[in-house]
C-alpha cells in the first residue's frame, strides 16, 4: 500500500496520550509499512480479481502496531461514561444497570449465530422464544396480540398509530384527521401522529400535570381518530383520570394509544388494557434492560387489543400444531424492518423478565418510583418541582431559582460532571421552566442516590456563593465546555485530511 | 431588557415595526434569551401568505425548535436571508440584524389587537413571576 506523504509526517512523540482528547486520529497516527496483524498463509488456490478497475492503490487506510491500535481504543473507551462506571440519570431514558446475565443468554450460539434466512424448521428455539416474549408482553400490558417487529419506540409509536387509521379506513371511517396529543408528552408523540397524516391537536394540562379535562370534553369527537398518551407523562407523574378519558374517546369512536416507554414506572402494578388503552408500544430496550442510547439498538414492540389484532406489523409468531411459524397478519400495516426485529434485544429483554419472574418486575418498578421520590424528597427544598406531587419513576425540577442568582440548568448540569455525575436531561419537557428532568432507576443504592443529592445541593450552595464556578463548569472533564451553537451551526460531521 | 418603544408586542413574544402598510417582523430579546442560542431559522419566502396568530416559521435554538407565529396577516415582502448565515443575529441584535421577514398588512386593524412596550413588559413579567 502506498501511503501519500501528509500521512506520515507523524511524530509519536508529539501526541503521548493514548487516544489524547483533540489529539490525533488513527489516520495521523499511521505510520506506512506497520502491520496490527499478520495474516496466514494463503491455503487456498490464489484467484485472480474479476475486474481491476475495482482496484486502488491511493486507498488511505491507517497502518499501525497492534498495541498502537489497542491503546488508541482503550484510551478512547476511558473517556465515555457509562452506566457500568457510575450514576446515569437522564430522564426519560432509564439508564438502568444491565444485568450481565443477558449477555450470556444472547451469546449462545443458538441465539447469536442464527440467521434470519434459514427455514423456520431449524429455529424453532428461536421462534418460540419471540412467541414467549409475545405472551408475557401481552401478559404484562393486559392486552390480547403483540408484534416485534418495530426496532425503536419510534417505529413502535408509528406502527400504532397506523393500525389506528387502518382501523378506522377498515370500517369506512375516513373522517377522522385528528390526534389528540398532551403537552406532557414525548416529543415524538406529535412527530408520530404528523408522520401518519394526521392533525396534532396539543392537549394543555392542568395544575397537577394531568391532561386538562374540560379541554378533552370540548374536543373529543367524531373528527377525533385517537389520542396518544405517554403514561407515566414527561413530568413524571400518573394520571388518574385515565380511565374515564378512555370511555370518552370510545364513546366518540376514538381509540386510545399508550406510549409505554414509561412501562418501567408501574410493571405488575397496573396494566395499559385495563385502564382502556387499544394499543400500546413498550421500549424494551429501556424497561427490560438491554444497552442503549448513541443510537444503539432498541426495541419497540406494539400490543394491541383484539380488534386491532389484524392490522400488526409484520410478522409475528404464530404457534400452530407442533411448531412456531413466523406469520402476516390478515390486514398487517406491512413491515417496519428487513426480518424480524432486534433480535438480540429481544433475547435479552426475555432474559431480564424471566430472570426476576412477575414479582420481580413488581420490585423493579417500586423501587425504581421509591427512587425518584427519595431524590424529590431531598431536592426540592432546594429546587423548585414542576408539580408538587409524589412522582412516579422520574422526577422533574426546574432551575428557575437557581437562574436568578446567576447559574441556569446548562450550568448545574455541566457542574455535575465535575462532581462525577452524568447530568440529567435538561430543558425537557418544554412546558418547564429551567426543567432538569432526573430518572435514577430501580439499579441505584441509597448510598449512590445520597451523593448524587449531596452534589446537587452543594451545586446549589455555589449557584449563591460561587456561580462563577458554576458558569464555568466542567473543569475536570476531559474537554471543557463545549460550543454547541457553532457545532449546531456549523457542523464539521467528518474528519477531512489535512491539506 | 429593554423593548423598544415604537414597536407592538404578541403574547408569542413577536414584534412588529410599523411602517405604513408594511411592517418588519422578529422575535423579542425576552424570547431570544428565553430559546438561547439560536442556531437556524426557517422563514417563508416572499410573495407568501401568513394570517395573524398562524405559523409562519421555525426557530431552533440548541435547547429545542420552536413555532414562528404571525402576529399579523399579511403578504411576505422580504426575508432576512442573512439569518441562514449568521442565525446568532437574532441573540446579538433581536430589534435591529435579528429582524426576520417584512410584510404588507392586508388588514391593519389588526395591529390595534397588539400590546405596546410597556403592556408586553407587563406581561413577561406576570409570566415568568
Amino acid at each position: 500500500m502506498t501511503m501519500t506523504d501528509e500521512y506520515v509526517s507523524l511524530d509519536p512523540q508529539s501526541d503521548p496520550s493514548p487516544a489524547g482528547v483533540g489529539g490525533k486520529l488513527t489516520f495521523d497516527r499511521s505510520s506506512s509499512g506497520r502491520k496490527g496483524v499478520v495474516l496466514p498463509a494463503l491455503d487456498v488456490p490464489e484467484s485472480p480479481l474479476p475486474d481491476e478497475r475495482f482496484l486502488r492503490d491511493d486507498l488511505r487506510l491507517p497502518e499501525m502496531a497492534q498495541n498502537e491500535i489497542i491503546r488508541y481504543f482503550v484510551g478512547l473507551s476511558r473517556l465515555n461514561y457509562s452506566v457500568d462506571t457510575g450514576f446515569y440519570p437522564l430522564g426519560s431514558c432509564t439508564m438502568k444497570y444491565n444485568p450481565k446475565v443477558n449477555e450470556d443468554v444472547a451469546g449462545l450460539p443458538g441465539f447469536a449465530a442464527v440467521h434470519p434466512q434459514q427455514p423456520a424448521t431449524t429455529v424453532q428455539g428461536a421462534l418460540e422464544l419471540l412467541y414467549e416474549l409475545q405472551t408475557w408482553l401481552c401478559t404484562i400490558t393486559g392486552m390480547d396480540a403483540a408484534g416485534l417487529a418495530p426496532a425503536a419506540g419510534a417505529q413502535g409509536e408509528l406502527s400504532g398509530i397506523l393500525m389506528i387509521k387502518a382501523y378506522h379506513q377498515g370500517r369506512g371511517d375516513s373522517a377522522r384527521r385528528k390526534v389528540l396529543v398532551p403537552e406532557s408528552a414525548h416529543g415524538t408523540n406529535p412527530a408520530t401522529a404528523a408522520m401518519a397524516g394526521f392533525d396534532v391537536v396539543s392537549v394543555p394540562c392542568d395544575a397537577d400535570g394531568n391532561a386538562d379535562s374540560g379541554f378533552l370534553a370540548e374536543n373529543i369527537d367524531e373528527t377525533v381518530a385517537g389520542m396518544m398518551y405517554t403514561l407515566p407523562s414527561t413530568l413524571g407523574l400518573f394520571d388518574r383520570e385515565v380511565g374515564r378519558i378512555a370511555e370518552m374517546l370510545h364513546a366518540n369512536g376514538a381509540l386510545l394509544y399508550g406510549d409505554g416507554a414509561n412501562q418501567n414506572a408501574f410493571l405488575s402494578r397496573a396494566r395499559f388494557g385495563d385502564m382502556g388503552f387499544d394499543v400500546v408500544h413498550l421500549n424494551l430496550h429501556k424497561t427490560f434492560s438491554t444497552p442503549h442510547g448513541g443510537g444503539g439498538p432498541g426495541s419497540g414492540p406494539v400490543c394491541v387489543k383484539s380488534h386491532l389484532a389484524p392490522y400488526l406489523p409484520a410478522p409475528v409468531v404464530s404457534s400452530e400444531g407442533s411448531g412456531f411459524s413466523l406469520t402476516r397478519p390478515p390486514k398487517s400495516i406491512g413491515k417496519t424492518m428487513a426480518f424480524h426485529g432486534n433480535f438480540g434485544v429481544l433475547v435479552r429483554a426475555l432474559t431480564y423478565m424471566k430472570s426476576l419472574g412477575g414479582d420481580g418486575l413488581r420490585h423493579v418498578s417500586e423501587n425504581a418510583v421509591i427512587n425518584a421520590n427519595y431524590v424529590q424528597a431531598r431536592l426540592k427544598s432546594a429546587y423548585k418541582l414542576a408539580v408538587d406531587r409524589p412522582c412516579m419513576h422520574e422526577v422533574v425540577l426546574s432551575g428557575s431559582l437557581q437562574k436568578k442568582r446567576g447559574a441556569k440548568t446548562l450550568d448545574i448540569a455541566k457542574r455535575l460532571i465535575d462532581y462525577g455525575f452524568h447530568p440529567p436531561t435538561i430543558y425537557f419537557p418544554l412546558i418547564v421552566d429551567e426543567a432538569m428532568m432526573i430518572e435514577p432507576t430501580e439499579t441505584e443504592s441509597i448510598e449512590a442516590l445520597d451523593a448524587f443529592c449531596d452534589a446537587m445541593l452543594a451545586i446549589d450552595r455555589e449557584c449563591t456563593e460561587t456561580p462563577e464556578i458554576v458558569k464555568s463548569a466542567p473543569t475536570s472533564a476531559p474537554l471543557r465546555r463545549l460550543d454547541e451553537a457553532t457545532a449546531a451551526r456549523k457542523p464539521v460531521l467528518r474528519w477531512q485530511p489535512s491539506a | 431588557m429593554v423593548s423598544p418603544s415604537e414597536l407592538k408586542y404578541t403574547k408569542d413574544h413577536e414584534w412588529v415595526r410599523v411602517e405604513g402598510d408594511t411592517g418588519t417582523i422578529g422575535i423579542t430579546d425576552y424570547a431570544q434569551d428565553q430559546l438561547g442560542d439560536i442556531v437556524f431559522v426557517e422563514l417563508p419566502a416572499a410573495g407568501t401568505a401568513i394570517a395573524a396568530a398562524e405559523k409562519f416559521g421555525e426557530i431552533e435554538s440548541v435547547k429545542a425548535v420552536s413555532e414562528l407565529f404571525a402576529p399579523v396577516s399579511g403578504e411576505v415582502t422580504e426575508a432576512n436571508d442573512s439569518l441562514a448565515d449568521s442565525p446568532e443575529s437574532v441573540n446579538d441584535d433581536p430589534y435591529g440584524d435579528g429582524w426576520m421577514v417584512k410584510v404588507r398588512f392586508s388588514d391593519a386593524a389588526e395591529l390595534d389587537g397588539l400590546m405596546s412596550a410597556d403592556e408586553y413588559e407587563a406581561f413577561i413579567e406576570a409570566e415568568s413571576a
